[in-house]
């Protein structure tokens, strides 16, 4: 690990003022960036530690039912939180399927957000990266890509977006709001992460020195409680990142679909979110063709990156498994297996 | 550059001076502190093996940077036992072999403490293995370490029971 000044500042203001320095970072729980520091890809010349900073701690529900959360709030502390989980049970579900229990009990709202790729070239300091090193190469596009882009990728940088927490904030019109050293602006969790492009190096939408200080959440997406998911493939039961990911939601009025919002995660640089797939929902009947029809036109413009075709037919059979599931009802009670498509019968094993 | 802490530390406050900012609370308590009962299994978050309580909630501290945990209070293994009488997880692993080489067990068993004051896993099974899944065990421990959390969630139960009722 590179060495680095390390320091505390007192308010937002003052973070900001010491983060836009040249080869600063925000330090939050750093579960992602000191991972990144020990093997050598982040080398931050400075550390603005940003846990003790007062306020951003809140969980806070505006008059007409919306939420502020503060960039602080722990992982774990959100999903538990009972009127949180209660009225946007996707994101409790998601966050739940993420990491592991220490994990979520140290990751913050803004760091997961703002989590980097877990491309394996990324992360090795001795492969080509163009995300790493601008105009390097990929060693991904000719190595293991099993796990790489399905959709919005480019010929610079084929990498995914690794956040399940991320997917159904997207789904449900998220904004973060953002305090910065031109002041505060919101700016949409939906384009907050950037395609890659020819510039994969540039990750997301905030400009140096720019703090995630809360994210809200619309009053209006509550009215997806009832009928909510969130699934997440994975290559073992728990502990891993998506395969590919599903978020989805729908409003139900007189037995028919009245709203819809779909999602899809570790398919691309940044959740994915599928408008028309949600469009083509509106007035129709919850049934097994309506899903199967709109899963294809979530998926109409992938296109395998290397070894990852599968991906595509998985994420298909996924948003309409999670859109049947969802309309049958939210689940009572969170599964025993978060956002598995698994199990789960209350003490049966998911591995027989 | 150099930066202090305050923590207490298994009920013990103690004034750190840290030389240089790229301790890990996990190299802190081992290489500084000498209680090397917290185990460095991968470095990266992966396994487990490094699990204390801070301020009451499990974490790997193998990812949490030393000079970010002014004021806090953490609980390593060494600080789980009373005197000679062991903490009921610590006994219940023993009672239920749920360990063979042991290099992961006090990860999991300070994981097993947070899984227990966290109280979403209930007694199903399902729900103590989902909840223990970031610690990893090469030997294959877990059928005794999930017997062992429910056991102990349940002596732990009752003795909060007698103390309320005292
Ligand atoms: C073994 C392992 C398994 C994991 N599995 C999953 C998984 O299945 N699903 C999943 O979603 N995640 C998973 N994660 C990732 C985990 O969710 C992230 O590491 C965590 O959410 C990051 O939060 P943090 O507070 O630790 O951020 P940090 O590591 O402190 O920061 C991460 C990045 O965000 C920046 N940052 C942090 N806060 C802010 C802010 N407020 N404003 C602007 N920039 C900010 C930092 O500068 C840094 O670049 C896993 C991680 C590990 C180690
Ligand atoms: S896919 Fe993107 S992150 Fe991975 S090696 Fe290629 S450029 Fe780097
Ligand atoms: S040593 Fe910390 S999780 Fe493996
Ligand atoms: S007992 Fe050997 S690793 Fe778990």
């Amino acid at each position: 690990m590179n060495r680095f000044d390390f320091i505390r500042p007192a308010s937002v203001a003052e973070a900001v003022a010491a983060a836009s320095e040249p080869g600063s970072a925000y330090l939050a729980a750093g579960t992602n960036l000191l991972d990144l520091m020990k093997i050598g890809v982040a080398r931050p010349g400075r550390l603005v530690d940003i846990t003790r900073l007062p306020g951003l701690d809140r969980i806070e529900w505006d008059g007409d039912g919306g939420v502020r959360i503060g960039a602080l709030v722990r992982n774990s502390d959100l999903a538990h939180d009972e009127r949180f989980a209660r009225t946007f049970p996707a994101v409790a579900e998601a966050l739940l399927s993420g990491a592991s229990a220490q994990l979520r009990n140290a990751a913050t709202v803004g760091g997961n957000l703002l989590q980097h790729t877990r491309c394996a070239y990324f992360q090795d300091t001795a492969s080509a990266c163009n995300r790493r090193v601008p105009g390097s190469g990929c060693d991904a596009m000719q190595g293991e890509n099993r796990l790489h882009a399905v959709l919005g990728w480019s010929d610079q940088c084929i990498a995914t977006h690794p956040s399940d927490f991320c997917v159904p904030l997207a789904a449900l019109d998220a904004v973060a709001e953002v305090e910065g050293p031109s002041g505060r602006r919101d700016v949409a969790v939906d384009a907050l992460h950037l395609l890659p492009g020819d510039t994969p190096q540039a990750r997301n939408a905030l400009a140096p020195g720019e703090l995630v200080v809360a994210v809200r959440i619309p009053a209006d997406a509550a009215a997806f409680a009832g009928h909510s998911r969130y699934l997440k493939l994975r290559e073992r039961t728990s502990y891993a990142f998506a395969v590919v990911s599903a978020a989805v939601a729908l409003e139900m009025q007189g037995g028919a679909i009245a709203n819809a919002r779909i999602a899809l995660g570790a398919v691309a640089a940044k959740p994915w979110r599928a408008r028309a797939a949600e469009a083509s929902l509106e007035g129709l009947r919850p049934t097994a063709e309506a899903f199967a029809a709109a899963a294809d036109i979530a998926l109409a413009d992938a296109r395998p990156s290397g070894d990852n075709a599968f991906k595509i037919e998985l994420a298909r059979r996924l948003v309409a498994r999670a859109l049947s599931l969802a309309s049958q009802g939210t689940p009572e009670d969170m599964p025993a297996l978060p956002a598995s498509p698994f199990s789960t019968i209350p003490g049966a094993t998911n591995v027989a | 550059m150099s930066l202090s802490i305050s923590i207490t530390l298994n009920g013990r406050p103690h004034d750190i001076a840290l030389d240089d900012p790229r301790v890990t609370l996990l190299d802190l308590l081992r290489e500084r502190l000498d209680l090397t009962g917290t185990k460095k299994g991968c470095d990266h978050g992966q396994c487990g093996a490094c699990t204390v309580l801070v301020d009451g909630r499990r974490i790997n501290s193998c990812l949490s940077l030393a000079a970010s945990l002014d004021g806090a209070e953490i609980t390593t293994i060494e600080g789980l036992a009373d005197g000679e009488a062991l903490h009921p997880v610590q006994a219940a692993f023993i009672e239920h072999d749920a360990l063979q080489c042991g290099y992961c067990t006090p990860g999991q068993i300070m994981s097993a403490v947070g899984l227990i004051a966290e109280g979403h896993a209930g007694d199903d099974p399902e729900r103590v293995r989902e909840l223990m899944s970031g610690n990893i065990c090469r030997c294959g421990a877990y059928h005794g370490i999930v017997e062992a959390v429910l056991e102990a969630q349940k002596t732990i139960a009752q003795q909060d029971k007698r103390r309320a009722a005292a």
